[in-house]
């Protein structure tokens, strides 16, 4: 008779035994040897039923089909842009996926994404050698004008982000903020700047403290504290199914941001340091 | 004369006192510290990222490179000259395939793991600090790893086989000495690492890597207290 050794939601190391005989079946993050059930990954255990399975704490980001992130054109191509993805491989944004106009051979494709421009994409495809082709084609897909990026371990961004958009909704509400989650951990921020330095505190503070639950109230009297208002947590159930909420600020931020800094590029707001190009830093 | 008393009283299969932390360098992807007597090693992970040169690409697998690197004043003798030589660039090399059958790094293809190590501080046992340290750092990564490997050294001084050797026992001059510096995968106990500097019988090494095997398990210990210890005051 199969028999689990550890608690739901214990921290395990790798080679932790976490389940002993053959009726438990390991998922993601564990591996089975001989009869027993170990830990291949640092996380937190989630037991449902007879799977156990690990959930990352830390690690890089590994594009997967489906996520909408947020990238920086670092080439322009014969037909299509290659981007940054703060992860270990880029992603290619091709020309048919890239914009919807008609483009004449031999257009200069700068006029659409230049060097630098930060991007929200969606992961149309990863193949088994990493190449990750992008597509602009989708909801809330464009190119980020203005504002500033902040980074955040990729592990946490379903913190930041809350169930149902809960947690980045009450930060946009509270600071008048316009704020977009990329699942590889880029964020993109555009407000007034005494309510952006309000709004990055929050974001940078959920990301410190997102192991700790009870997070979003914790933020809430943050809030209310900083900004003297009173603030609601509103969870949007009617965005089921898409777990990046950031995109819903698509919708208001049509129109009504024309003439303030819109065709800038967003600043990059994290330590040059620790950003990710490679071997360009060694 | 033989060595029937350990220069600092410690008992023959007793170590160092250990502790270990995970988590100490905030802009590297994981990091670890650890300490064993007075040896004391930092490791940084960063990566997966990619890879450049070129060459150096593997399309099946994702590599793992490590950098050992001993600190100008580290030793108790003379300044090291910093950088590469010849003993750094072998220790890399040990410590890469120490931690190697651990790693699974097939999700990564093309890309690269760097591990630095640097110790601040040394008094023998560096390159098993500098393995011990890496492998929390790994861990701290987020990376796949079967296991933990924990390393030790251990040894012999004229007629005694003992765990941990100091600088001072490892220089013992009156009776033949072996360092043999191990490191053990901790639910296999495979060994993953086996150096010998000096001279020693086979039964005397026989017992010496049992004794480290289960001297590594203390290590293998302080490891997990120093990752679990990260996220302590977890209640979510």
């Amino acid at each position: 008779m199969g028999e689990i050794t550890v608690e739901d939601k214990a921290v395990a190391v790798p080679g932790e035994l976490l389940a002993k005989g053959m009726d438990c079946i390991p998922s993601y993050g564990t591996y089975r040897e001989g009869e027993n059930v170990y830990s291949s990954r640092l996380g937190l255990v989630n037991v449902s039923g007879k799977v156990i399975k690990i959930i990352p704490l830390t690690g890089v980001y590994n594009p997967k089909r489906g996520d909408t992130i947020i990238g920086r054109v670092i080439d322009v191509l014969v037909s299509g842009w290659r981007v940054e993805l703060n992860s270990a491989y880029s992603g290619m944004l091709s020309l048919k996926d890239g914009t919807s106009e008609f483009v004449a051979r031999g257009a200069d494709l700068t006029k659409y994404y230049n060097l630098g421009d930060y991007i929200m994409v969606s992961v149309s495809n990863v193949t088994s050698q990493k190449l990750v082709d992008l597509s602009m084609r989708g909801p809330g897909l464009r190119k980020l004008s203005g504002g500033q990026i902040l980074k955040v371990n990729p592990n946490k961004v379903p913190r930041v982000i809350g169930k149902h958009g809960s947690m980045v909704s009450m930060i946009k509400n509270a600071t008048n903020s316009k704020i977009l989650v990329g699942q590889n951990g880029l964020i993109w921020l555009n407000a007034e700047p005494k309510d952006e330095v309000i709004a990055r505190n929050a974001i940078n503070m959920i990301a410190e403290n997102s192991h700790i639950s009870g997070l979003t109230e914790k933020v809430k009297s943050f809030l209310e504290e900083v900004t003297g208002k009173k603030v609601e947590i509103v969870e949007r159930p009617e965005n089921e199914g898409n777990d990046d909420n950031g995109e819903n600020s698509h919708d208001n931020s049509h129109g009504n941001n024309h003439g303030e800094r819109n065709y800038d590029r967003p600043r990059r707001n994290f330590d040059r340091n620790s950003d990710r190009p490679g071997n360009r830093n060694r | 004369m033989s060595y029937n008393e350990r220069f600092d009283k410690r008992k023959f299969d007793q170590t160092r006192p250990i502790e270990a932390k995970a988590g100490v360098i905030k802009n590297a992807d994981g990091s670890a510290w650890f300490k064993i007597g007075k040896t004391e090693a930092f490791a940084a992970v960063y990566g997966p990222r990619d890879l450049y040169p070129k060459f150096m690409q593997n399309p099946s697998t994702g590599i793992l490179r490590c950098n050992y690197n001993m600190m100008p004043f580290s030793g108790s003798g003379d300044r090291v000259r910093p950088g590469q030589n010849r003993r750094a660039k072998e220790i890399s090399m040990v410590t890469e395939k120490a931690l190697l059958p651990v790693l699974d790094l097939t999700e990564f293809p093309n890309a690269v793991v760097d591990v630095f190590i640097e110790l601040p501080q040394t008094d023998a046992g560096s390159r098993c600090a500098g393995i011990c340290a890496a492998a929390i750092a790994l861990a701290d990564a987020g990376l796949p790893m079967k296991d933990l490997v924990s390393a030790i050294a251990v040894g012999r001084i004229g007629d005694q086989v003992l765990v941990d050797l100091s600088y001072e026992e490892e220089a013992f001059e009156d009776d033949p000495v072996a360092d043999i510096p191990i490191a053990v995968l901790n639910n296999s106990k495979q060994i993953s690492l086996l150096q010998m500097d000096g001279e020693v019988p086979k039964e005397m090494l026989i017992k010496a890597i049992k004794l480290g095997i289960d001297a590594s398990k203390q290590i293998h210990d302080a490891q997990i207290k120093a990752l679990k210890d990260k996220y302590s005051g977890d209640s979510q």
